[in-house]
This record gives C-alpha cells, structure tokens and sequence, in this order.
C-alpha cells in the first residue's frame, strides 16, 4: 500500500502568541514548533500501522521553507520511509492544497492522510481541497480506519454521534483523535531518519486567494468575580440579569 | 449573490441553519447583494427560511443527497452557484461543512475562510475575521478571488427574523453517484452535541472518580446543558471521548460554560475560551482557569455543586 502523509509545523500548544507592532505578521521570536498533534498522533502512526500490517511505503508530505525539515526529520524518525518538502512560504490552505495534489498526482497513492485540523489557524481545510484536486472520495474526522483489499472502512466524528462509511481506495482520510495511539521516536529511529530520503522540489505556480492580513489578540477579560459555597443564588441571578445566560 | 447552504439533519433545519442565513443576508446587505438559500435534500418547511433574510430559497432533491459524500455535495453545490450566479457561498464550520468547505474552494478556484465569525466588510476589499491559534488570537483575511467560500462558528450570530417565509424552487442539476457508503449513523439521542450546546457543564480531574459524577450530571439536567470534561478523564475512560473539549477534542463556544474541578491548562483553554461567559469551581485559588473566568467559586466542588444545583433549581421555579 502507498500512502502519503501531510505534515505540517505548528507553535507548540503552550507558546506564547504575538505579532508584529503593525499587527501584520506573526512573530515567531521565541515560539517553539512542533508537528502538528493530529498529523502526528493518529494520521502518521496509523499509516504506519497500516504499512505494518499490509506491506508498502509511508511518505510524508509537507510544504515550506527549510526551517520545516526538524519537523519532517521527526516524522521519518517515528518510522516514515521518506519525504518531500515542496519548498515555498505559503499563505493559504488552498496554495499547500494544490502543491500536494500536483505531487500525489503522479505518484498514486492508495491513501493520503491530514490531520483534522492544524491547531493554530484551525481551518480544516487542506484534506477536502486535495481530495477535490485530485477529484478522490474525502472521509473527514475519522477516528477509526481500517483496509481489507481495496476497501477502507472509518468511522466519522460527527456532531453528537459517528457515522461508518464504507469506501474504495483510493481516497483522502482527515484524521481525528482515536484511530491511533501516539509513538515516541527512538534512539534508532532518530539515527535512522538522518538517512533517509527528504527530497525538496519546487513549487507549481498558484494564486494566493485568501490570505490573513491583520492580526489581533483578544481584549482582555474582566476580572473574576469572585463567590463562595453559600452564595449560589446571587451568582444564579447574575447569571441571569448580569450575564444574561440563562 | 451570497448563497447560503442550509444544514438539515433527518428532514429538520438546525439552529445553525436560521444562523447562517441571518449572517448571508447582513453579508448581502454589506454588499449591497441579494441572499438565498440553497435547501440539500429534504427539510420541512424550507420556505421559513425567508423569515431569516433569504430572498429566495433553492431546493435539490435528489437520491444522492440522501447520505453525505462530500463529492456529490460539492457537485450540487457548484452547480447551484454556477446557475444562480452566486459570488459568496456560506456554509456552516460543522462536520459536514468543514468537509465541503475546501472542497468548493478547489473547485471553484474559490479563497476560502474556514470559521468566520464575523459579517465581512468590503468598503477596502473583502475582509472578514476568524478566531486562530485556538482561540489566542483574531486574523482579518483578505480575499480577492470573484468567488469565495466562507464557514460559519456556531453561535457566533444569532437568528434574527427579519421578513417572511417564500416559495421554494426547485434547481435541477445532474450529480454523480456516492462512492462513500454511509453503513451506520449512531448517535447519543437525549440532549444537545456538544459543538452546537448553548449550556455546557464541564467535569475534570478534580472529581476523584466517575463514580461521582451524578452532581455534574444532576447541575446540567437542571439547566438542560449538555456535559463536557477534560482530557485526562476521557483519557481514562471516566467519560466518553466524545465529552473531550480542548485543544485536542472538541472546540465549543457555548453561552455558558461551568468548569468544575478542571485546572485551565492552555490546552484545555484553548477548546474553551470563545465560551461567552466562564463559571469556574475550584479550590485551589491559584487555579489558572481562574484568569480566563467570568465568575469563580473558590470552594470544595462537593460542596459547591449541588447548593449550585439548588440555587438553579429555585430560579426555575421562579421563572
Ligand atoms: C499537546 C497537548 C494537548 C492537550 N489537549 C488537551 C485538551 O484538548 N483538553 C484538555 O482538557 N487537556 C488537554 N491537555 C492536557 C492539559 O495540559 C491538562 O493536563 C488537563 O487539561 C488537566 O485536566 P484537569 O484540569 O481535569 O486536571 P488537573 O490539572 O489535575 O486539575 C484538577 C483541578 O481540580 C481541582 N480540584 C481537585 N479537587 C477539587 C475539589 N474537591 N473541589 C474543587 N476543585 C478541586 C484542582 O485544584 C485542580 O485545579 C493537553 C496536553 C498536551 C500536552
């Protein structure tokens, strides 16, 4: 089985988050990356347990500049055979989208997995956009899948319950907490991916159509209004009269 | 025209539906367009959506649509757009949504702003916000393609009524056959998912055990909200995985949010803090969730809860 993994690179969840003064740029002083959690957690590890399991190779996709490559090094270091870095600064899902659609497109993969989501700009959007250019079959939010032959079965994360589907392979799965369990790189693995192939191509030329231009942070939240155990019915009505909750 | 894609669920809209309907019609005033509706499938009383600011509502009906696939949506929905002219789709930032969202960018070579949660302004461009960084920060897009596909936060705007129900019409459109077989919907009946809850009463670590969670449970039936917890009691299995709110499980932004003996890591923070007001219960006074609250307890949650409990339960009956 051939499947293709995208990777992308994060701030750590606890980073501090601040911008330039004009608002315009992200201000990435200080701020430590990791892989994105879902592209790690579940969509890398069940990819290899998939090759494990039935044989075949685990590419890892990711598209950036060369300050990416720590985070691609890791993947191969969970156990990845081999990666490309499409070598660009990109703006938009849709730009990241179209790159790994050109890449996939010539290599045929049976399976290529995201994450639900990446957690910092949180748009969910790449695996649907690859899916579309590559006119596949797009399971998102699964949190189980599994392959016997050509057909996958998943099921989905949906609101308030799960949905199982049934498809052929090919297709895009985006995946969500529960279809694997996270791995730690060992020492092997770390001496191992140094080796390992990371091929950087160039870019195919795409429009950015949406692109953030301006940054803020929250206002600030008032203080908290502080209560104790007997004071439950004035925190009831300004819940009510304040808060206008209930 | 902005188009907007009405999300029913077994022949119902949902709140979400009259939501993006208000936001496509303050959209279309905005740019001095029009607002419509695209119905998918059945639903009752399709019509009412005029009540919210469609001019017109358009419906497909067709055996495909039956069962979710993504392609065969995204097909219906290009076609609609192709046909009535449309310039701005909105669709709702929900499983289904999410899903179709980038599809339809790609298709229609469309910029895409996935979770908006603001009306966009388009005296300098068309600018609309969405929430980044799980919650830390707010990014203003730009987009400039002549086609664009945004998705709608729930409970970021509220329905407003604003006119009267219309006639529906009927667009016929041609779509492939579903590749992806829907073999199962399971669903938890009884009370409303987590992602589209108005109340949310929420339970971590500090509980000691699920045995004593028939508080958590006994506040929320109260005050008809549905329940949440923190990662390390999903993690456990003190509750299901389905309750998990935060960085890595769900993000929700309820009107309420009632965090019981949970700490406020950042992580959890970060599923959490769009929530419109934060009642936090702890007894620890350095508690960091205590910073992102709107009204704290500092007290033992065996304590506190159930006289919460009670409190609720005397203005209920007052009401
Ligand atoms: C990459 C990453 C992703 C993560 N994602 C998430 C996520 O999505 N969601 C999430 O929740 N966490 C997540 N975490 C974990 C997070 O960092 C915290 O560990 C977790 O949120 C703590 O859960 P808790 O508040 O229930 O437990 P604790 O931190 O143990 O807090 C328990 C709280 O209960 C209070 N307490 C104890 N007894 C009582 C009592 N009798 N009365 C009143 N108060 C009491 C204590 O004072 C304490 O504040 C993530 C961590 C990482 C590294």
């Amino acid at each position: 089985m051939k499947l293709l993994v995208c990777v992308s690179k994060t701030p750590d969840t606890t980073s501090r988050i601040a911008f330039s003064s004009d608002g315009a740029q992200f201000d990435a002083n200080g701020v430590q990356y990791i892989m994105n959690p879902y592209d790690e957690w579940y969509a890398l590890v069940r990819a290899l347990e998939l090759k494990e399991a039935h044989g075949g190779t685990v590419t890892l996709i990711n598209v950036g500049t060369e300050s990416n490559d720590q985070v691609i090094r890791k993947g191969l270091a969970i156990g990845a055979d081999n990666a490309v870095r499409v070598n660009c600064d990109p703006q938009s899902s849709l730009f990241v989208a179209k790159q790994i659609a050109e890449y996939a497109r010539k290599e045929n993969f049976d399976i290529v997995f995201c994450g639900k989501e990446t957690i910092d700009y949180n748009s969910s959007e790449v695996g649907a956009m690859v899916a579309e250019f590559l006119d596949l079959p797009y399971v998102s939010f699964a949190s189980k899948l599994d392959v016997s032959g050509q057909t996958a079965t998943a099921a989905r994360d949906i609101e308030g319950g799960t949905e199982m589907v049934e498809v052929e392979l090919p297709l895009v799965v985006s995946a969500a907490k529960g279809m694997a369990e996270q791995r730690i790189p060992n020492m092997q693995g770390i001496m191992m991916a140094k080796r390992k192939p990371l091929d950087v191509i160039d870019p195919v030329p795409f429009d950015e159509l949406s692109t953030p231009v301006q940054y803020t942070l929250p206002p600030a939240k008032k203080t908290v209004q502080l209560f104790n155990a007997d004071q439950m019915d004035e925190l009831v009505r300004l819940l009510h009269e304040e808060a206008k909750v209930i | 025209m902005v188009l907007i894609i009405a999300e029913s669920q077994k022949g119902q809209f949902k709140k979400s539906a009259f939501e993006a309907v208000t936001y496509g019609y303050k959209t279309a005033q905005a740019m001095g367009s029009t607002c419509a509706a695209l119905v998918l499938g059945e639903a009752a009383n399709a019509g009412d959506l005029g009540k919210y600011g469609a001019g017109a509502v358009y419906q497909i009906t067709d055996a495909a649509l039956q069962q979710f696939d993504s392609q065969v949506y995204t097909a219906a929905i290009a076609e609609a757009v192709k046909q009535l002219g449309a310039d701005v789709v909105v669709l709702n930032h929900s499983s289904t949504g999410k899903s179709l969202l980038g599809r339809l960018a790609a298709r229609l070579h469309a910029g895409s702003v996935a979770g908006v949660n603001t009306v966009p302004t388009v005296s300098g461009g068309f600018r609309v916000k969405k929430s980044v960084f799980s919650g830390k920060a707010i990014a203003e897009y730009e987009v400039n393609s002549p086609v664009k596909v945004l998705s709608l936060t729930g409970n970021a705007i509220q329905p407003e009524v604003v006119g009267a129900a219309v006639s529906v019409s009927a667009l016929q459109v041609s779509l492939p056959a579903p590749k992806v077989k829907v073999k199962e919907v399971i669903r938890e009946e009884g009370h409303v998912p987590l992602p589209e809850a108005e109340l949310v009463v929420s339970a971590g670590r500090g509980m000691k055990g699920p045995e004593n969670w028939g508080i958590v449970e006994e506040l929320a039936g109260v005050l008809g909200a549905t329940t949440a917890c923190s990662r390390p009691v999903a993690d456990v299995g003190w509750r299901p995985h389905h309750e998990h709110v935060g960085q890595t499980g769900i993000a929700i932004r309820p009107n309420l949010y009632i965090a019981i003996g949970i700490s406020g890591a950042i992580q959890h923070l970060a599923g959490v803090n769009n929530s419109k007001t934060i009642v936090v219960i702890n007894k620890d006074p350095e508690a960091p969730f205590f910073k992102a609250a709107d009204y704290g307890v500092q007290g033992d949650l065996f304590e506190v809860v159930p006289k919460l409990t009670a409190a609720f339960r005397r203005f209920k009956e007052q009401q």
